[in-house]
């Protein structure tokens, strides 16, 4: 593979407030190969979401850019499909009306509407929610609205699936059965994943690689770090793995000793100089 | 055990279905013994039973007026065809029957003008509102002549209405009258600012999720309003096209009064004009069915908004 499949350019991002420019992003440069599963992951405010809108379209790099397979990204569409932390799924709808918005839009004059209705049910099967195609997303519980979410932006068939704290919301139980889906449906399907989380455990049990970022403003990319446990993965037997574990420390440490939330300004200095920005580790850079 | 519990929710059921119509008899005896102390130039001012019983000769009148009209079209068909067995070439007249309109004639053109007007209103209203509502520029344009026209009063308008639709609506055989024009127009006038600005405030609410659920699926202008905006919007919508309807209705009365034109509101200044001792209580006959028309109006918007409403878990009142 010569061409990345999506770049991060070298993206900075500078927000107009009333108090003048706030530089959120400064210079975050990151290369994903297909089918990579990446977590975003650092402390709120640190810029994690405006990376993902960035990629997903939503919003404009104040410099740099993000390159999908060789073309710029400008503007959002169904190849970048996002899953949204409270799911966004329209109230007014069906389940499988919800997620038939975004088949019609991607599949319009591709497929009949017999072969669409096949591939929306095939979706809301693969996330488990084919028993509950017409009740409308109040009548469901969190963690099948986000099933749901999952469903609408895997039926768009996106080379890139973007998640922006997609079990942020959700109970611990639900969470894990989530998380069990989605790697399930990754080794499935083998779509470029990005996810944002919170959530150290899940960024080291579902992620090839984790990406660190230091804390805002002008945050960036900390530190990276590959996560090479075999898959498929089991969270009960892995709980034991020294490696696991290990990579749990390591995130760990970064968080929690390296870019602590609240220090003072000397600390974040040695902190930036000691994790040298946008040197993504080269073990996986192609 | 159980039986107590039933005979509690009993008590409560009955309590608030006897809380209204305490509500009600209470109003009627304070109604009666106040208009006992008051005089008027037309006699004594009519308590509950003169109006009821001035409601009962309105129905009578009537009923009268129809047994007429039904008469005069019957000697007419019957003339007619009198003429049409002497001469085979005759072609029948038809006349209309030209009896003073009842009480309730009136009110089926009030209802008819302020439907027409409020509809006329609210196809105007609600696009203007989703532009005004999607385009912070055209709302930063358009709003201060919302803000501007919004509280002219109908007897404003009325004027103008009149010469314009003079002016422009020349025809020698009208199928529909001037005046029903007029107040029609006025009435629109009126009622489309809360429909607008509730449209509009609606719609600039649409949840930013949606919006981008929208423009990551890459919507078409079109579909996004369809599918996103109008459906999110349609709670704030109805709001505004209740208060519209309300507005409408208030107007319709003031705007027949002045301008003659017919309906309800001409019913009460032809009383009032007309001055006999019988008149204050007809006034009273319209006053009490104005209300209950206001009342029944509203009561059918959100019977529509219930049917229409995604959300039929939302308490509506």
């Amino acid at each position: 593979m010569d061409q990345p499949h999506l770049i991060i350019d070298h993206v900075s991002m500078a927000f107009d407030t009333p108090k003048g420019s706030f530089q959120a992003l400064d210079d975050v440069h990151l290369k994903i190969n297909k089918g990579e599963f990446i977590s975003l992951i650092g402390h709120s405010g640190c810029g994690k979401s405006t990376v993902l809108n960035i990629v997903a379209g939503l919003l404009q790099a104040s410099t740099g850019g993000v390159v999908l397979n060789g073309k710029e990204v400008r503007e959002p569409g169904p190849e970048r499909a996002v899953v949204f932390q409270n799911h966004s799924l329209f109230p007014w709808l069906t389940t499988y009306q919800n997620v038939e918005l975004g088949v019609k839009q991607v599949f319009r004059g591709r497929k009949s509407r017999a072969e669409m209705r096949e591939w929306i049910e095939h979706n809301l099967a693969m996330v488990h929610m084919e028993h509950a195609m017409d009740k409308r997303p109040d009548e469901i519980s969190g963690g099948m609205k986000q099933r749901v979410g999952i469903a609408r932006a895997l039926a768009m068939q996106p080379e890139v699936l973007l998640m922006d704290e997609p079990f942020g919301a959700l109970d611990a139980l639900t969470r894990a059965h989530l998380q069990d889906s989605l790697m399930e449906i990754h080794a499935q399907l083998g779509n470029t994943v990005i996810m944002i989380t919170h959530d150290v455990d899940e960024a080291v049990l579902l992620s090839d690689r984790i990406v660190m970022m230091t804390n805002g403003p002008s945050a960036t990319i900390g530190e990276v770090l590959n996560v090479d446990i075999e898959r498929p993965r089991d969270r009960i037997a892995l709980s034991d793995d020294p490696a696991y574990n290990g990579y749990r420390h390591d995130v760990l440490e970064f968080l929690y000793e390296k870019q602590r939330k609240v220090e003072d300004l000397g600390d974040r200095r040695r902190a930036a100089a000691s994790t040298p920005p946008s040197t993504p580790s080269p073990a996986r850079v192609a | 055990m159980l039986s107590n519990l039933n005979s509690a929710v009993l008590t409560e059921k009955l309590v608030s279905a006897a809380l209204p119509i305490a509500g009600l008899l209470m109003f009627l005896l304070v109604w009666n013994m106040s208009a006992q102390r008051i005089e008027t130039s037309l006699g004594q001012f009519p308590g509950p039973a003169e109006v009821w019983e001035q409601g009962g000769n309105l129905v009578d009148e009537h009923r009268v007026q129809r047994e007429k009209a039904a008469a005069f079209y019957e000697r007419q068909a019957k003339r007619n065809a009198e003429k049409l067995a002497k001469n085979p070439g005759y072609v029948p007249k038809q006349r209309r029957f030209t009896g003073k309109p009842t009480f309730f004639d009136q009110i089926g053109t009030s209802l008819v003008t302020v439907m027409l007007g409020f509809l006329l209103a609210a196809l105007i209203a609600v696009p203007i509102g989703i532009m005004i509502g999607l385009s912070q520029s055209l709302y930063s344009a358009m709003n201060p002549l919302i803000q501007l026209l919004k509280p002219v009063s109908p007897l404003a308008w009325l004027p103008l209405v009149t010469m314009v639709v003079s002016a422009v609506y020349v025809s020698d055989d009208p199928t529909v009258p001037k005046s029903f024009l007029n107040s029609m127009i006025t009435v629109m006038l009126c009622c489309i600012w809360p429909t607008i600005i509730n449209t509009a405030v609606g719609v600039s609410g649409v949840s930013q999720d949606h919006v981008n659920v929208s423009r990551v699926l890459r919507l078409g202008p079109l579909t996004h309003v369809y599918k996103v905006v109008l459906p999110s919007a349609l709670p704030m919508i109805f709001t505004g096209l209740r208060l519209s309807l309300g507005i409408a209705w208030m107007v319709l009365i003031a705007a027949e009064m002045l301008a003659q034109n017919p309906g309800l509101g001409k019913f009460v200044w032809d009383e009032f004009q007309n001055g006999s001792s019988n008149s204050l209580g007809r006034i009273m006959v319209a006053v009490i069915v104005i209300g209950l028309i206001g009342f029944l109006l509203d009561r059918g918007m959100l019977l529509l908004q219930r049917y229409l409403s995604w959300d039929k878990s939302a308490t509506l009142r």
